[in-house]
């Protein structure tokens, strides 16, 4: 099902939960909602699910407006962030639910109940209690429930937020391939951009409850549209600077601006994979430190004029050559860019 | 080994005595004396107790004996006796029976709704607990009976309450009140929104929702907020003795029963009567127990929910 939003505004009291937001979806892909917490990007979701209603915007699912559908009539799957299975019922009784409310016959329910859980990979389950499972588990049921009445839509609120590390990627590398099988339009609310990155077709930074860019991972990482973007995804460094003519100066190291503004106060923003580092005296900075993190190297530098600069290299290159605590190097920057200087953003990771 | 000297410290005064230094016999002398703090405040304990609650059932339960049990039977079979056990098991199942729908809907409307004088009608729903019956009783005669402000509307609708059945009822009602709002309320707002939304999500109307989700997640706690309200309808003697009167035959409870018989020295019924009462309450109090661990299994489960999203 595609999916068009138009101008969403929602507000707790005077809180601006989520402020006039539109996008589209397109049907059947698998979208993620990425921003820090309280960014509005649960409000968004809960919006699409009809459990909360915008103030003001419209939503549109198959070029039908959907604004006012109650949530129990839009064909929706929702999964919730802790699961909320009926603790009373059996596995197979809360997959069962969505078809027995609207009185589907019991073979038929019983059939599509086992194919579901042959589908979680969770067969022979079906008569245990939801406090008898694991988290990973209950994941995987509350998915199957929410898959059981065929929805045109699966919205899933922070989906992995409650499992451990391991049993997360696991889950991930399952809700894409899943996805793919059942083809049916997901939408998924995460903080973390390694979920959003890895799983999703395309992605939606929400910040403040504005959207700050819509776009491919790739697109977002290579090319992020605000400040905001550039600092939540990836690890930056963010210089106050000015431009003039298309280049920044930064304490004592001058630089190119890739992209924005070529004049007048910016925030110079760099990747700290966008760098290139070689011994030389005087140079512009000192090497402080260097830490290994397995496949790839961090080192700490201290700009003069600046502060701190940080940038990550691959464990063999050749630009770590020489490089050790203390000594001068020359910097340069391969790729930074400039968003127009305004005050300092609250929040980000 | 010093930790081992140290904690007895906070036991109290007798074991304060024991040396700090570690000298060999000094763990064993704490120990004992420990135990015998512990014997000491078991003693006063238990010897409060059945001071206050086994010994008054425990003389009753002698005099009831020494009067002979088949006078005592026969006194309570008597129609009188009958009718006040009869009215008393009528005010139980009514009492029930309301608070069942009013608990359920009250908890529900002040926890999931949002409405203006909320938190003062929920404030006011402990005031039976706290004020006396024998007050409410006087309060309601002056609301309802005779130059009331709504005996008017009463008289033209042919409908009196005073010393009449709806009476002592309206008094009942009134005491039990808190016990099915509050436990539901509890588990309601400790269960939170999640499932039903997710019920609702799942295409589940409102009713659906009701009797599917939000009603088997608080049986438990609705069954133990009805038997508290059954065990203080058996016991409420005040409001029904002021808005009923104890008329005998009409609108006399076990409770105005037994004292009217002590009054009249009618001792066999009133023995009887408090023997059969106090047999019901510990019936109840048995039943209570029982729901109390069920509740607390259920609590049990669904915080293992919770705790398990972060250790597995």
């Amino acid at each position: 099902m595609s999916i068009r939003v138009e101008n969403l505004r929602k507000n707790f009291g005077t809180f601006a939960a989520v402020d006039d937001v539109s996008f589209e979806v397109e049907s059947g892909s698998l979208v993620a909602l990425l921003g820090p917490s309280g960014s509005g990007k649960s409000t968004i979701l809960r919006i699409l699910a009809g459990l909360e209603s915008p103030d003001s915007g419209r939503v549109w699912f198959d070029g039908k407006e959907a604004t006012t559908v109650h949530a129990r009539s839009r064909a929706i799957g929702f999964v919730f962030q802790h699961y909320a299975l009926f603790r009373h019922l059996t596995v197979a009784q809360n997959i069962a639910f969505g078809l027995d409310v609207r009185g589907v016959e019991k073979g038929v329910s019983a059939a599509r109940v086992g194919e579901l859980l042959e589908l979680v990979g969770l067969a022979g389950l079906g008569g245990r209690y939801p406090s008898q499972l694991s988290g990973g588990q209950r994941q995987r049921v509350a998915l199957a429930r929410a898959l059981a009445p065929a929805p045109r839509l699966l919205l899933l609120d922070e989906p992995f937020g409650a499992v451990d590390a391991k049993v997360r990627e696991e889950l991930r590398q399952w809700l894409r391939k899943l996805h793919d099988e059942v083809g049916v339009t997901s939408i998924f609310v995460t903080h973390d951009q390694d979920e959003a990155f890895s799983v999703s077709d395309r992605v939606l930074v929400i910040h403040k409850g504005r959207l700050e860019q819509l776009g491919s991972p790739s697109e977002i990482l290579d090319e992020p549209a605000t400040e905001f973007v550039a600092r939540f995804v990836g690890e930056v460094n963010v210089f106050p600077a000015h431009a003039a003519g298309g280049l920044a100066t930064v304490g004592a190291l001058e630089s190119e601006i890739q992209h924005g503004p070529a004049d007048g106060p910016i925030q110079f923003v760099v990747r700290s994979y966008d760098l290139k580092f070689w011994r030389e005296d005087p140079g512009v900075a000192t090497v402080e430190r260097i830490v290994t993190l397995g496949d790839r190297v961090r080192v700490h530098a201290n700009l003069d004029g600046a502060g701190p600069l940080v940038a990550q290299f691959p464990r063999r290159s050749s630009l770590l050559r020489g490089i050790d605590v203390g000594c001068r190097i020359q910097v340069q920057v391969t790729t930074g860019r400039a968003y127009p200087s305004q005050p300092p953003l609250a929040g980000g990771p | 080994m010093r930790k081992l000297d140290r904690l007895p410290l906070i036991e109290g005064p007798a074991v304060r005595a024991a040396p700090l230094s570690m000298t060999p016999t000094a763990p064993q002398r704490v120990r004992r004396e420990r135990a015998l703090g512990k014997v000491a405040l078991l003693l006063v304990v238990t010897g409060y107790l059945a001071f206050v609650l086994l010994a008054p059932l425990g003389a009753l339960l002698v005099a009831t004996w020494n009067l002979g049990v088949a006078e005592v039977v026969a006194a309570i079979s008597e129609p009188l006796a009958l009718d006040a056990l009869y009215t008393s098991a009528v005010l139980v199942a009514c009492a029930v029976a309301v608070n069942a729908v009013i608990g359920t809907f009250g908890a529900i409307a002040f926890v999931r709704h949002r409405f203006f004088g909320r938190g003062i009608i929920s404030a006011m729903c402990d005031l039976p607990l706290a004020v006396s019956p024998v007050m409410i009783g006087l309060s309601f005669i002056l609301l309802v009976g005779r130059g009331g402000v709504l005996d008017p509307l009463l008289q033209a609708i042919g409908l009196k309450i005073v010393f009449t059945f709806w009476g002592i009822l309206l008094g009942t009602l009134f005491v039990t009140l808190p016990f099915t709002v509050r436990e539901v309320a509890y588990v309601l707002e400790e269960i939170g929104t999640d499932e039903e939304e997710a019920a609702t999500t799942l295409g589940a109307s409102p009713w659906q929702t009701f009797f599917r989700v939000t009603l088997p997640n608080v049986r438990v706690a609705l069954g133990y907020g009805l038997l508290m309200a059954a065990a203080r309808t058996l016991g409420e003697f005040g409001a029904v003795l002021v808005l009923g009167g104890s008329i005998s035959g009409q609108t006399q409870t076990a409770t105005t029963f037994i004292h009217d018989a002590i009054e009249e020295r009618h001792l066999s019924g009133a023995y009887g009567m408090a023997v059969l009462l106090a047999l019901c309450s510990v019936g109840l109090l048995l039943s209570l127990e029982w729901m109390k661990e069920r509740q607390a299994a259920a609590r049990h489960r669904s915080r293992s929910v919770t705790e398990d999203e972060v250790t597995t």
